[in-house]
């Protein structure tokens, strides 16, 4: 019968991102003692010390030439056949763009139901898993259910506590005994963008200009306060639109959608795509020469002032802290 | 080249969503449909592939009667005929991929476009899945694509945190569009006219013969709890600053 938890995570040189920990730590409570993890690629093998500390019994190192570059189809075959031997009764994958691209692709191949996206997942009186969502970017929280034999749930990154249980990480072979050849869409190259920028999907703070800054060149000054309060920078849509900052930067319902634990929204005014976006986020702060601007009503500190007065000097007084912290 | 372009209507992205106790779908009456904004970037990339090589682009659109208004509009844009699947149900991604796959095998294709994901239920799943219906390979969240088809070769740069990656497959395949993909074009006064002569051929989903059954099931929609009023910091712009930096560090405990 199928049972525990499947975690299907990407790694660089040996690395896997954060939520791949995120997701070992829940599957843990969730099915203590059946959690295996699967990564792919050269590297692969120096993940397993850090999946096994972090909650995987078992590990499934796909470190075989055919697994070094990315390929939605192939992977998804190579999921598939590690899921006959596994046979786990979930699978997690990352909500990132690597585990949002493969997930469904592995979903319509198993005939299982899939989740996306999902801020919680719970055990239902039933026996099986559940999950909370949001949808229309975060303006509501869906509860769902999957009715499939498998179930299928990707993990939205930034939520979930990471937690350390020691477990044994076993090694279980699989060869999916996968021609490379046969793959069809492959990644041929991959071209890091714009040195050192945070990811906004996985920054713990953020700060976020908008029009209010009235100009590109004055993003420096937002810089230098993400740069005091270690944050990364994001923008309002009208702004990204412009070209001041590159598409990447939008926060909002048609951009990002981000769970930081600080959000500071500068010259946002708060329209409700935007807000939307940023409903996730633990604290807001919101700094706005208009009292009357609705941002304040999506925040849990604001201030009513200049930013180019407000902003340096926010940036000094949290280099202050920091110094004597 | 014929690219069927998938468009499904959502509600405005400025929409207030509306919820009464126990829904398991949003109150409708009142709001203003328009087509998902990142199918907008999937339709203006297959008008642009016909200007380049020629051939035909074909909407293809899943839900009730009232989405024959974002039909006629991707038609406004250019597109040059539609297929409506009719249905008052609210099918999963699963579903819905299931009836798209049907309706695109029996019309023929060289690409399917769609946007990345629906602004409504964010699942971000039908591209792909369709793609594993179709047997055909996918890339998603598109920036740039280059289409040779004569070579039946595609090469797409794909979005990921802080990089970007380029991806090689054949044709035919799914690809998903992502902002910056393009600047989708307005439609204009006579091509709204000529819209509204173009064909739409309406095809029910039960007459599909495809299962429609849900595997993902809302239980339950609530609104996000609701923050409790802020602290607002007026007067001097220095000494609120010192006071929300030292609020963020004693009270939040963030920094």
């Amino acid at each position: 019968m199928a049972q525990g938890i499947l975690i299907v995570v990407n790694q660089e040189g040996g690395r896997v991102r954060r939520v791949a920990y995120e997701m070992l730590s829940l599957a843990q409570r969730l099915a203590p003692g059946q959690v295996t993890a699967l990564t792919f690629g050269d590297g692969a093998d120096a993940t397993r010390e850090g999946l096994a500390r972090h909650g995987a019994d078992q590990v499934v190192l796909l470190s075989q030439p055919a697994y070094q570059r990315y390929s939605s189809d192939g992977f998804a075959k190579a999921v598939e056949k590690v899921v006959e031997t596994v046979d786990p009764e979930a699978l997690f994958f990352p909500a990132t763009a690597w585990g949002r691209d493969l997930a469904p692709r592995v979903a319509g191949l198993l005939g299982a139901g899939l989740a996306s996206d999902c801020t919680e997942i719970y055990s239902r009186d039933d026996g099986r898993l559940g999950a909370v969502r949001p949808i229309y970017a975060g303006k509501v929280h869906a509860r769902v259910a999957i009715d499939s034999p498998r179930q299928i749930f990707s993990l939205r990154p930034n939520i979930q506590a990471v937690t350390e249980s020691g477990r044994a990480g076993g090694l279980v072979a699989v060869d999916p005994g996968l021609d490379a050849s046969t793959f069809q869409a492959v990644v041929t190259e991959v071209q890091q963008s714009q040195g050192g920028q945070l990811e906004l999907t996985e920054a713990d703070i953020i700060v976020s200009g908008g029009r209010g800054v009235k100009a590109p060149d004055n993003f420096k000054v937002l810089g230098e306060l993400a740069d005091a309060m270690g944050a990364a920078l994001g923008s309002s849509r009208p702004v990204a639109d412009e070209g001041w900052v590159p598409h990447s930067y939008h926060i909002g319902q048609t951009g990002k959608v981000v769970s930081p634990t600080v959000y500071v929204a500068v010259g946002i005014s708060g329209a409700i795509q935007h807000v939307a976006g940023i409903s996730g986020s633990k604290y807001i702060v919101a700094i706005n020469n208009d009292a009357e601007a609705p941002i304040f009503k999506a925040a849990n500190y604001g201030v009513v002032g200049d930013l180019f007065q407000v902003v340096p000097a926010l940036a000094e007084a949290v280099r202050e802290i920091k110094k004597d912290a | 080249m014929k690219t069927l372009v998938l468009v499904k209507q959502v509600p405005d992205t400025a929409t207030k969503i509306r919820l009464n106790p126990g829904d398991t779908a949003i109150q409708t009456d009142g709001i203003k449909w328009v087509i998902n904004p990142y199918d907008e970037f999937a339709i203006e990339e297959s008008l642009r592939l016909k200007e380049k090589f020629g051939g035909e682009v074909v909407v293809v659109s899943l839900g009730p009667s009232r989405v024959e208004e974002a039909i006629r509009q991707a038609l406004a844009m250019g597109a040059d005929r539609a297929i409506h699947l009719l249905t008052d149900a609210e099918l999963d991604s699963a579903g819905a991929a299931r009836a798209l796959a049907r309706a695109c095998q029996d019309e023929g294709y060289d690409l399917i476009l769609t946007g990345k994901q629906a602004v409504d239920d964010d699942q971000a799943q039908v591209g792909s899945l369709l793609a594993v219906e179709l047997g055909l390979p996918q890339v998603t969240v598109v920036l740039k694509l280059e289409i040779d088809p004569d070579a039946k070769h595609i090469r797409a740069e794909r979005e990921l945190e802080g990089a970007s990656e380029f991806v090689e497959l054949p044709m035919p395949a799914v690809v998903t569009a992502q902002r910056g993909m393009n600047d989708p074009r307005y439609p204009t006064l006579p091509n709204i006219m000529k819209a509204k002569k173009k064909e739409v051929k309406s095809i029910p989903v039960d007459s599909l013969g495809v299962s429609t059954d849900l595997w993902v099931r809302v239980e339950e929609l609530t609104l996000p709890p609701e923050r409790p009023a802020a602290k607002i910091l007026t007067g001097d712009p220095a000494d609120a600053a010192r006071e929300l930096a030292r609020l963020l560090h004693e009270e939040a405990k963030v920094i």
